[in-house]
């Protein structure tokens, strides 16, 4: 049973999205998906100005026996990536909701945010 | 649909992420696979392979059969073990496996699980007219392995037999948590250790008596997750990632493997023969990750503009910290230092040749 915060919006590929207080959207990846992975060892980030779509790839995952991609949930222009994982990417296993966060958007339609599921949408994604 | 080994309750009963894998349900990872990994490196892992084939080969002409089938040499004594390749007439690798010799008369091949059904179809085919009965043992026999540099200290604790009196690629029979075991210095982890081939019905007596110690032995089971980082990092292949079919012996550097020397005719040797003296276009090749990336079965490897290679296994070695693989190239660019690129999601990285294996500090004993 993977960990599924109420607060958050989701995406069918497994990132979460959370709009704060200053207008921006703050992205990651799920618990689920980090469970699924497995031990991440390398995260690329998209760079700060990167023309965000929604649906693309914003960047990837390298985890021990897999690679995988991730995608940013609104359209929108990065506005931030979290460095700390070049050095430290485990850091999306032990808290992929908090410092393991990967990016952050500044949505050009904020109300796109309202179209990803909620928490207890992803838990029937996810199938828990 | 997919089987299960003697030891499936057990994996699930830890938690383990369970897989199919060449159609058996296998364990993955239980605690992860870094940890798993380091484990067997500075400690010991326990594991189940009742996946792998069994076929026992007895009789009169089982040397000669075997000598005719596999490209190395069957002559070892009885209690000693050599690793194979088995070809087609083109040369292409049918598996590699490794055989024990049992008695003067009796071997025990020991292939891949993915390639169980063909190879026994392969190997019955040429069985007739040989002066040999084989039998496929592969659904009796379970596989329990121990390894990692305290493998032999933690082994001790359930076996009477003198384990300092088998060698590396050396075997004997006796008992393991009193059940009846070959009992074999093989591996594939460039750890020294052990592999128990047990009944079937006796694989959790085994299994459950290194278990009931860990507390003591600090004992992890290990999954294919870390089995795989494992042999990747001291440069060991896998068939279906670096050898199969389409790849010779000589391309895959396992020509110790090919005993052309020795006179003895074997299903390949023609195609081989003439390839050792022509030298053969491309090469496997150890690989480094010089940037950030890591690689990957497929990766395209460039030298300029030119594709001149894919890499066949790649993962981020947890030994080491860097990223490494195996992979064929250009023989003219298969030499150790050579510097190349791999294309990793339409960026290049720079990658070099490097000497296999990447990992030189095994517990692994020399035969």
């Amino acid at each position: 049973m993977s960990s599924i915060p109420k607060n958050l919006r989701y995406t069918e590929t497994h990132e979460w999205a959370r709009l704060e207080a200053d207008g921006t959207v703050t992205i990651g990846i799920t618990d689920y998906a980090q469970h699924q992975m497995g031990e991440i060892v390398m995260v690329e980030l998209p760079r700060k100005g990167h023309q965000a779509a929604r649906g693309a790839s914003l960047g990837a995952l390298e985890a021990v026996k897999t690679a995988s991609d991730y995608y940013s949930p609104v359209d929108g222009t990065v506005e931030d990536a979290n460095t700390k994982l070049e050095s430290d990417p485990g850091l999306v296993n032990t808290d992929c909701y908090g410092a393991g966060w990967l990016a952050v958007v500044k949505p050009s339609d904020p109300s796109q945010l309202d179209s990803l599921m909620d928490a207890s949408g992803y838990a029937r994604h996810t199938g828990e | 649909m997919d089987r299960k080994t003697p030891l499936y309750d057990r994996h699930s009963a830890l938690g383990a992420r369970i897989e199919p894998f060449a159609g058996y349900l296998m364990p993955i990872q239980y605690s992860g696979i870094m940890a798993e990994h380091m484990a067997v490196r500075k400690k010991a892992g326990l594991f189940d392979l009742s996946h792998m084939g069994e076929f026992m080969v007895e009789g009169p002409g089982a040397l000669d059969f075997l000598d005719m089938l596999l490209t190395n040499n069957a002559d070892v004594e009885p209690g000693k073990a050599y690793y194979s390749t088995m070809c087609y007439p083109d040369g292409g690798i049918v598996d590699d496996l490794i055989v024990y010799r049992l008695s003067e008369s009796e071997y025990l091949m020991v292939v891949n699980a993915a390639n169980l059904d063909k190879d026994w179809a392969w190997v019955s085919s040429h069985a007739r007219g040989c002066d040999v009965r084989i039998t496929n043992r592969s659904d009796e026999t379970a596989l329990v392995a121990i390894q990692g540099p305290e493998a032999q200290k933690i082994a001790s604790k359930f076996t009477d037999t003198d384990l300092d009196s088998i060698p590396y690629y050396a075997h004997r029979s006796g008992a393991v948590a009193g059940r009846s075991a070959i009992i074999a210095r093989t591996g594939y982890t460039g750890e020294d250790g052990f592999e128990f081939y047990v009944s079937s019905g006796d694989a959790t007596a085994v299994w459950d008596a290194v278990m009931d110690d860990s507390a003591s032995s600090r004992i992890v089971p290990v999954g294919l997750g870390a089995r795989d980082t494992l042999r990747l990092e001291v440069g060991y292949v896998l068939y279906g990632n670096d050898i199969d079919h389409t790849t010779t012996p000589l391309e895959a550097k396992l020509g110790w493997v090919v005993k052309l020397a020795s006179g003895k005719d074997f299903i390949g040797r023609e195609v081989l023969a003439r390839q050792k003296e022509e030298g053969t276009a491309r090469s496997l090749v150890g690989l480094r990750v010089e940037g950030r990336g890591v690689i990957r079965h497929g990766t395209d490897l460039y030298s300029g503009e030119s594709r001149v290679g894919v890499v066949t296994s790649g993962t981020m070695a947890p030994a080491l910290g860097v990223s490494v693989g195996l992979g064929y190239v250009e023989k003219a660019l298969a030499k150790t230092g050579t510097p190349l690129e791999a294309e990793i999601r339409g960026s290049r990285v720079p990658v070099k040749v490097v000497k296999i294996p990447f990992y030189t500090t095994g517990s692994r004993r020399q035969a």
